[in-house]
């Protein structure tokens, strides 16, 4: 069905100021929505506290109010703009839990503002975890056991009727912020008080704890015809325990057979429809048992989130753009896709790549806090490498970090067994190097994931660079090593620096090395459809094979 | 730290080379190369028979982290003559695997080559269009291997459903209220599957089995299977389908459809390089409903070339427009191109076989 025409106003809120857990993504989503908005003819109303902000230049919206992000705030600019609708999915949580509040105050009902993309139910069934986790069971599939409280003895007898360890999430905060996880009452009373001082409902819910399982996540999106496509696939490298935002992530999906994908695609659209989220994105996290299988649902967003930012640039496909369009009427088969421009948006991306995004923390700068990764989140931005292998995406995205490591390179001195044991065992940002020192150590792959939970294909992949990268180091005394040798260093995604570190030489004597023997970086596109359509618009990853696109 | 790697290679008729290590059996085969866009189901896509006479290419990199597992296989064994990627994955990930790809290649005698800039094949067929090829790992020289791959059949005109069709009648389960015979053109488990899962009594028939033949079972339906190849070339499918129109509710699927097409006295044509994947955007004409489909055919069935008094286009592809779905206005007769059995890929169409079900209700009725 063609756009509403019923609707000329939309108001649009930001996410604020850059906070843990909420940071430009939403800046990102939130100015293609006015963006496109605006191109398709409709007045574009922005409230955002946050000036430092791209959405907030003054071609970005028809008008941008700088304001503190309240109820009181955005009922005055209701009142004086008189919006016909409020978009408040592409805004982050910030965005979302105020626009409930408008919505539970009748300001939105009272100035005949109409909530678009999700309606107050589809938001309230997608975060009140009792509703959610009813909505789930109402449709066939597996939830965490788990059980709200108030007060902190009404927690203790939650977590005594699961079993230890448990996971406590406070309601309505955002990254997760003040949740952690207990593995006795000792820790459990303290977590728990914290966890309800920090809800501003003063309420936690009580998890059955799915430690150690593999962690995938969903992007999916649908319109008002109820047609449902997913975008992508994401699996952590990290298992279940640690904050999505502080995991390693990998897309697509890799350890994954089609019947267990499918299983949870078929799963993700039974979500999307239950609650209700009527257009536009949401990411649906499951846990999956490695030993048998067996899926949970964990949670879902209904609106864009960092996972859809992440989601766009690894597929090519727009989320923020399209889910504006979404909710202003379109369906997505009448949306062209950009970057093919002869095929419709209504399809599901397929790469030919793989991507690795990888949290950046700055524990340097704040020396007392402790830098055990939890399930609130703690990184404040995030890297992604892509390239044809895992091994290649990881090492880019290692050193786009900016911490000092060309690639999965050297990052300690001299460690012994148990500190490489317990680096495994508690997960930190460096663990990933820890995994490097344990293959070096002689450690197994079997062993590494006794401690981690890592899944072992990441854990192979990993063995290959350190097989490679022993290989390299025969070649010290000769400073020069075989061209087959250097080509497949390359595609392991090693730099010229990491090479020239391991060869005890100059980056530029490798680099002449490579013009030498020609191996040098092709340029390969992202296009939406793994070249089965002539790409007009797409951009474009580095990697070494034998033919460049651009 | 590695064994010797064996060398493989990759000649297309055109004589564009792709040099890549061998990781499944050794040898030289003959076939046309196509790619396919799935990012999961390697396992099903190399023993559909479907792909017999073909060699697959995998757009997505990085395959074989699952390994192979004892239920996901579409057949007795794989049936493509060649498989390339990018890069094969050795160790194997996953609860359900017994083995890994590069074994369960050399145990059934197929080809894979890895290390191929599968990507520069991809966009090489997308340019100039599917073409015959030779896979090798024995024999590397260009000259030879190209005349050899231009002199090969090809898919045009060629039955390669007698190379994958079962050779006598089988019952795939022994209970059911609906009887059903599928011609086994090159059959996938999972629409016996989806079949035996909805209350049919499913019995598997070579491809030669006559209309009489059929009709002696008694079945309540009919279900033309997908299968490899070009329609034109296996006339005796299209002749039996023609004598039992009208005899009984009959569901195409694939080839099935295209087999129905003729039958109907519809023309085929061979598509630049097919459509091969599974996220390929069909919409039902009728409900306007839009479905993502799995895929895999390299012909299809001439939109215009069909009589639109008695035939009703029902689906159709949303990327080139090309026919996916006919039903019969009067008969009780329906086929669609993609694949509603999924395996691998969406489910999105499986409602097709409650409604082939539910065509055979209303039949007996």
């Amino acid at each position: 069905m063609p756009k509403r025409t019923d609707i000329k106003k939309i108001l649009i809120i930001g996410s604020g100021p850059i906070i843990i857990g909420q940071a430009c993504e939403f800046d990102y989503s939130g100015t293609q929505a006015c963006k496109t908005l605006r191109s398709e003819g409709f007045k574009v109303i922005l409230v955002n506290s946050n000036p430092a902000t791209i959405m907030t230049d003054p071609e970005t919206a028809d008008a941008t109010y700088i304001e503190p992000i309240t109820t009181d705030t955005v009922r005055k600019i209701i009142e004086r703009e008189k919006p016909d609708a409020l978009l408040p999915t592409l805004g982050g949580q910030t965005a979302l839990n105020l626009a409930v509040e408008l919505y539970e105050q009748g300001i939105l009902a009272k100035n005949n503002v109409e909530m678009i993309g999700a309606k107050y139910e589809a938001i309230k069934k997608a975060e009140d975890r009792d509703l959610f986790k009813e909505a789930i069971k109402k449709i066939g599939l597996d939830i965490p056991q788990s059980g709200r409280a108030h007060d902190l003895k009404e927690a203790r007898a939650i977590a005594e009727t699961i079993g230890f360890p448990v996971i406590i999430r406070p309601s309505f905060t955002l990254g997760g912020t003040g949740g952690g996880i207990a593995y006795n009452l000792a820790e459990f009373e303290g977590i728990a008080s914290q966890g309800l001082k920090s809800s501003p409902i003063h309420e936690i819910l009580v998890e059955e704890s799915v430690l150690g399982w593999k962690e995938y996540e969903l992007e999916v999106m649908r319109d008002l015809k109820d047609n449902v496509i997913i975008i992508c696939s994401i699996e952590n490298f990290d298992p279940m325990g640690i904050h999505t935002g502080d995991s390693i992530t990998v897309a697509p999906a890799q350890t994954l057979t089609d019947k267990e994908y499918q299983a949870m695609r078929n799963a993700s659209i039974k979500i999307i429809r239950e609650i209700g989220v009527e257009t536009g994105g949401s990411n649906i996290q499951f846990a999956v048992n490695p030993d048998n299988g067996q899926m949970v649902v964990i949670e879902m967003n209904p609106r864009v989130s960092r996972s859809s930012a992440l989601a766009s640039k690894v597929t090519g496909f727009p989320i923020a753009k399209i889910a504006a369009k979404l909710a202003v009427g379109y369906t997505l088969d009448e949306i062209p896709n950009d970057i093919t421009r002869k095929t419709p948006a209504y399809f599901e991306p397929t790469i030919d790549y793989c991507v690795v995004k990888i949290p950046r923390f700055t524990f340097e700068k704040f020396p007392a806090a402790n830098s055990v990764l939890t399930i609130s989140m703690k990184s404040v931005g995030e890297v992604m490498g892509i390239g044809r292998t895992f091994k290649e995406a990881l090492q880019k995205a290692l050193r786009s970090l900016e911490i000092g490591v060309a690639g999965l390179d050297k990052k300690f001195e001299h460690l012994n067994a148990e500190t490489i044991q317990e680096g495994l065992r508690v997960p930190t940002p460096d663990r990933i190097f820890f995994i490097k020192y344990a293959l070096q150590n002689g450690m197994s792959i079997n062993e590494i994931y006794d401690l981690s939970k890592i899944d072992r294909w990441f854990l192979a992949n990993i063995q290959q660079i350190v097989d490679l990268e022993k290989e390299v180091v025969r070649y010290r005394k000769k400073r020069n090593i075989p061209a087959d040798l250097l080509r497949k260093a390359k595609q392991y995604g090693f730099s010229d620096i990491q090479l020239a570190r391991l060869l005890k030489t100059k980056d530029s004597f490798i680099r002449k090395m490579r013009q030498e023997n020609k191996i040098l970086p092709a340029f390969k596109q992202v296009d939406t459809c793994g070249a089965e359509f002539e790409a007009y618009t797409p951009y474009y990853y580095s990697t070494y094979e034998t033919e460049s696109e651009n | 730290m590695s064994k010797e790697k064996q060398k493989g290679i990759l000649v297309l008729e055109d004589g564009a080379i792709f040099e890549g290590t061998s990781f499944g059996a050794s040898g030289e085969r003959a076939g046309e190369v196509v790619f396919n866009t799935s990012m999961t189901g390697y396992q099903e896509i190399l023993t559909d028979p479907s792909y017999k006479g073909q060699i697959i290419t995998m757009t997505y990199p990085l395959i074989g982290n699952y390994g192979i597992n004892e239920a996901d296989s579409e057949s007795l064994k794989p049936c493509a003559e060649g498989f390339i990627v990018k890069e094969y994955s050795r160790i194997v990930s996953n609860w359900r695997a017994k083995k890994n790809l590069g074994d369960f290649l050399k145990e059934h005698d197929v080809i894979g080559l890895e290390g191929i800039d599968t990507r520069a094949l991809t966009k090489h067929i997308r340019i100039a269009g599917a073409m015959k090829a030779i896979i090798s790992t024995e024999n590397f020289e260009r000259k030879h291997l190209t005349e050899k791959a231009r002199s090969s059949p090809g898919l045009a005109g060629r039955d390669l459903i007698k190379e994958v069709t079962s050779p006598k009648t089988y019952n795939w389960n022994k209970n059911g209220t609906h009887r059903v015979v599928v011609i086994d053109c090159g059959v996938k488990y999972n629409i016996l599957r989806e079949l035996a899962a909805r209350d049919c009594r499913v019995k598997v028939v070579p491809a030669r089995t006559t209309a009489r033949e059929i009709l002696n079972f008694k079945p309540d339906g009919l279900l033309i299977s997908n299968g490899p190849g070009d329609p034109e070339g296996v006339p005796y499918v299209v002749e039996t389908a023609k004598q039992l129109l009208g005899k009984l509710p009959i569901f195409g699927i694939c080839l099935g459809n295209q087999i129905l097409g003729l039958s109907l006295g519809g023309k085929t044509y061979k598509l630049k390089f097919g459509h091969h994947g599974g996220n390929h955007p069909v919409r039902d004409l009728k409900t306007g409903k839009l479905a993502i489909t799995v895929q895999n055919h390299s012909f299809c069935v001439d939109i215009d070339s069909l009589n639109k008094n008695d035939i009703e286009i029902t689906h159709i592809n949303l990327n080139d427009q090309t026919l996916e779905g006919i039903r019969h206005r009067k008969l009780p007769v329906f086929s669609v191109q993609f694949h509603p059995e999924a395996s691998p890929g969406p489910h999105d169409t499986n409602y097709l076989f409650d409604n082939f079900v539910k065509m055979i209700q209303d039949n007996n009725a």
